[in-house]
């Protein structure tokens, strides 16, 4: 029983790791001729700068998506009509962005920013603000955060509202017997038992937004200068762009070690507090 | 802590949509008194939980109002009136340990630090829970839940009152026993008023002073245990309480004489009650207020016997009517058997309501 699924995972995943592995401890000159140079690559890219640049900027980004997008996820899911039409209709609204493919989101943003022709950059600068995306770093980071927000909070919500609609209602009268205030209610019923979906949440997002690239590729193609480069768009010119195959391998593999480490630090703490003792 | 009235309450849960009122409680008047125990019995459906989400806010009424104390707290939140509800399933904050679980509703409420604490610590021991006091809720079995679900709602001292809406229903059998025995010695101490929804009569019973029972959405009888027994008011009560239920069967009266299918009851006096038209006039009688004795009586055929350890109940059939009897272990079954009554616990019913004895 277990074979099926060993062999699908091996061609899945095992299979284009090993050779992703293979490429980080060899350099070649061309000509398919290949050289053993051991862990060079791994001590080079821990060491450069550019890759810490690129690693801050991805976490910091990630940061702030989630600081943004986990809260106001939660404050939409708990304001969303539990029956009715209303639920309908704000289901429908919220599942609209996610709908759309990512290239097109970050065209969206991309043509809504622009200074000369957009609705947003051209209604600011009317406004006399000055908001200018391809050469201001913040302005440039303010975009890609107000675009992921718009993109995939409604995920968070979603997420959170299953939650929180599985919930009996005889909890909320306890609740009401007991006395509870709003935040009690919210701090002992609702939270804790969301807590796995919105476990979930923090993974996805961590993960999709860590791994980001198509949407600031698009809108500001990593820049202004190097502003928003993230680890992706660094990936990809260093594979792509200067075809550095030992290199990009090897930083492959640190980010494929990174998410995964990082994913395993917040499963642990949100699950941590499930059957302990408490003094 | 107070008396509580319903004045001419109702509830319908489609209120405004359509013609037709279909009433999960039709309109009432109950009071209940100061420090009293109280079941409310029937069967699922029949508007006992809605009757108590009135009491404690929850639900408020379509029609009428609730006095507390004769003040009119109709309009007043849950949170206002300071009742205790448990509920049917236990309902515990999953993060919170059991004692801090027992000190929510007191913490809620600004209560302070050692006035709390020392209620917890009562309400442990009087769960027998100490040892459990500082794990996570969540971990716990249904029956502990349910014993902190107890708790919450036995731990404030000041409330006018705690309903309890089938409190035992996931409760161990053995613990239940023991629980009810506990609800009974926390009354009896603290003279709380007390109201105790359940459909197993033998909680009912066991747990009340005065049994309230509920059919389709009114209140059919009002009584102490042995008045429901001896006199039930509606021959749902008869049927609904004892084990088996009452006997009903259709019958006519001729001058003093009740007669069944044209069998005449031995009665050995007349029938007080005057009824001119016995349109719907039907008897009752308990089983355990039957006997059969060979070749005289009501001739019927015995469909079963059960063995249920300290007696024998028979099953027979009269007619189109099922009629059960309850023999006293070693007491056989006659030949050819017919039923005898026993003429003082025999009463009558019309449209199924109480209207003689005899």
């Amino acid at each position: 029983m277990v074979l099926p699924v060993l062999v699908l995972v091996a061609f899945s995943a095992i299979i284009p790791l090993m050779t992703v592995v293979n490429y980080s401890v060899q350099d070649t000159f061309g000509n398919n001729e290949f050289f053993w140079v051991g862990t060079e690559w791994f001590q080079e890219l821990l060491t450069s700068e550019r890759f810490h640049n690129a690693l801050q900027r991805t976490l910091l980004f990630s940061g702030l998506v989630l600081l943004i997008e986990i809260p106001l996820g939660i404050f939409i899911a708990l304001a969303m009509p539990k029956r009715g039409i209303g639920v309908s209709i704000c289901l429908v609204l919220m599942a609209l962005p996610l709908l759309i493919p990512w290239n097109v989101v970050g065209t969206i943003w991309q043509v809504f920013g622009r200074v000369d022709i957009g609705l947003l950059g051209h209604g600011l600068a009317e406004l006399g603000i000055d908001y200018n995306y391809t050469q201001d770093t913040f302005d440039a980071w303010l975009t890609l955060i107000v675009m992921d927000v718009w993109h995939w909070t409604s995920l968070v919500v979603l997420l959170c509202y299953s939650g929180l609609v599985a919930i009996p209602e005889v909890y909320y009268q306890a609740a009401r017997i007991d006395g509870a205030s709003r935040w009690a209610v919210f701090r002992y019923i609702q939270l804790p038992k969301i807590k796995r979906v919105l476990l979930i949440a923090v993974l996805l997002r961590f993960m999709d937004s860590f791994m980001i690239y198509t949407e600031p590729f698009v809108v500001t193609g990593g820049g202004p200068g190097n502003a928003t480069t993230f680890l992706s768009i660094d990936l990809v010119q260093m594979a792509v762009g200067q075809f550095d195959l030992g290199p990009a391998a090897a930083m492959s593999l640190v980010y494929f070690l990174i998410i995964l480490l990082v994913c395993w630090v917040f499963y642990t703490i949100m699950t941590s507090y499930d059957n302990d003792e408490i003094g | 802590m107070a008396s509580i009235k319903l004045h001419e309450i109702a509830h319908c849960y489609n209120a405004g949509k359509g013609a037709g009122v279909d009433y999960a409680l039709k309109p009432l008047n109950q009071s209940w008194d100061n420090g009293g125990a109280y079941a409310l019995l029937g069967p699922s459906g029949c508007g006992k939980t809605t009757l108590l989400n009135i009491i404690s806010g929850l639900l408020r009424p379509s029609e009428g109002r609730v006095l507390f104390d004769e003040k009119d707290i109709t309009d007043l939140t849950t949170e206002q009136r300071n009742i205790a509800q448990v509920f049917q399933f236990p309902v515990v904050y999953d993060t919170l340990s059991v004692a801090k679980n027992l000190a929510f509703p007191l913490q809620n409420r600004g209560l302070a630090n050692d006035v709390i604490e020392r209620r917890v610590a009562e309400v442990l021991q009087m769960l027998g829970m100490q040892a459990k006091a500082n794990l996570k809720a969540r971990g716990l079995n249904a029956d502990d839940k349910q014993k902190i679900s107890l708790g919450r709602g036995l731990v404030r001292t000041d409330v006018e009152a705690i309903l309890f809406d089938e409190p035992l229903t996931v409760i161990d059998p053995h613990l239940k026993w023991q629980l009810r025995t506990e609800l009974k010695k926390i009354h009896q101490q603290f003279q709380h008023t007390m109201i105790y929804v359940t459909h197993d009569q033998t909680e009912a019973l066991t747990f009340a002073d005065k049994v309230i029972v509920m059919y389709e959405g009114a209140i059919v009888q009002i009584g102490t245990p042995e008045e429901l027994f001896e006199q039930p008011k509606h021959t749902f009560v008869g049927k609904f309480i004892g084990s088996p239920g009452m006997n009903v069967l259709p019958c006519e009266l001729q001058g003093s004489d009740i007669v069944v299918n044209g069998n005449k009851v031995a009665l050995g006096r007349p029938v007080s009650v005057s009824r001119e038209d016995s349109k719907g006039l039907e008897l009752g009688i308990r089983p355990e207020y039957v006997k059969l004795s060979a070749d005289c009586g009501i001739p019927v055929d015995i469909t079963g016997v059960e063995d249920v350890g300290k007696h024998i109940v028979v099953r027979s059939k009269f007619h189109n009517s099922d009629v059960n009897i309850i023999l006293r272990e070693g007491e056989g079954i006659p030949g050819n058997p017919g039923l005898i009554f026993e003429p003082s616990k025999i009463n009558l019913y019309q449209n199924s309501y109480l209207v003689g004895t005899v």
